[in-house]
């Protein structure tokens, strides 16, 4: 098993920029929609006056 | 999202997840350990697939720069940053997992031979093609020049295939074309391909519809402005 440190290192750096990349995108999703709800209560608002 | 498009990502999400778990198993548990290099050799099941992964999304970045540019769409647009952005990842992933697998077989992490040194010029210009779409100013404009960089950048792609033939490198020629892979280990080989194949798909969907929904927000709030 010489070595095997290496191939896990590899495996988890495969993974985890994976799942770093995943959670990048649902943290960039939740941003753009709080922009949408806080762009159409503006819009709402300013119908209203 | 519609009902057909939430179905069909949940299907790719399936299939992408039984084809990686098979991939896995395939890697630790089926394929012989190679004589010569051992162990570490099994990190080709992961290298290879991610720089076909790699090439693949610089390769529909190319093809959505030149649409872009011929029809003006922002769908074009849309998909061209999307697989630039899954590109560089996967290309940081190459020049991750190369390293570690030089150092126990050539003992050293780096050399800057025609492989590795095309990899990280590769590298370089598509997250210049990221900066000059962030930065460019006038979304339009980054969107046009960008769509330039992933055209002229593509040339880099093909190079970095044909290193190995043209010059002496310490890097490897491709095992695949040479029959130097026995059935268990192509077999293994072609499974990894296609799970990462189906990773690649569902990150750019995802990633394609992120960068969609962010234009038409910010069209939104420059009508608002004006």
């Amino acid at each position: 098993m010489e070595n095997l440190g290496y191939l896990l290192a590899a495996f988890a750096v495969v993974w985890a920029a994976v799942f770093g990349y995943v959670w990048f995108m649902q943290r960039k999703q939740r941003a753009l929609e709080r922009e949408i709800e806080l762009l159409r209560e503006s819009m709402d608002k300013s119908r209203e006056k | 999202m519609s009902g057909t498009s939430k179905l069909r990502d949940t299907l790719l999400l399936a299939l992408a997840l039984a084809a990686m778990l098979a991939a896995l198993a395939m890697v630790f548990v089926y394929v012989p350990t190679e004589k010569t290099s051992g162990i570490v050799q099994r990190i080709f099941y992961f290298h290879v697939p991610v720089a076909w992964v790699a090439s693949l999304a610089f390769l529909v970045t190319f093809i959505g720069s030149i649409l872009y540019l011929s029809k003006r769409t922002a769908r074009w647009n849309a998909l061209a940053a999307a697989s630039a952005e899954v590109g560089v990842l996967f290309t940081t992933l190459i020049l991750l997992t190369g390293p570690i697998w030089a150092r126990p077989a050539w003992g050293i992490w780096w050399t800057w031979d025609a492989r590795l040194t095309t990899s990280l010029v590769l590298w370089l210009i598509y997250v210049a093609y990221l900066l000059v779409r962030r930065f460019a100013g006038e979304a339009e404009r980054g969107a046009r020049l960008a769509a330039v960089v992933g055209i002229a950048g593509f040339i880099d792609v093909p190079l970095v295939f044909v290193t190995v033939n043209l010059w002496r490198t310490q890097h490897p020629t491709p095992l695949i074309f040479e029959g130097g892979l026995t059935t268990a280990m192509l077999i293994t080989l072609l499974v990894c391909l296609a799970a990462f194949t189906l990773l690649y798909i569902l990150l750019v969907r995802q990633a394609t519809r992120l960068k969609t929904l962010e234009s038409e927000l910010r069209l939104l709030q420059r009508l608002r402005e004006e």
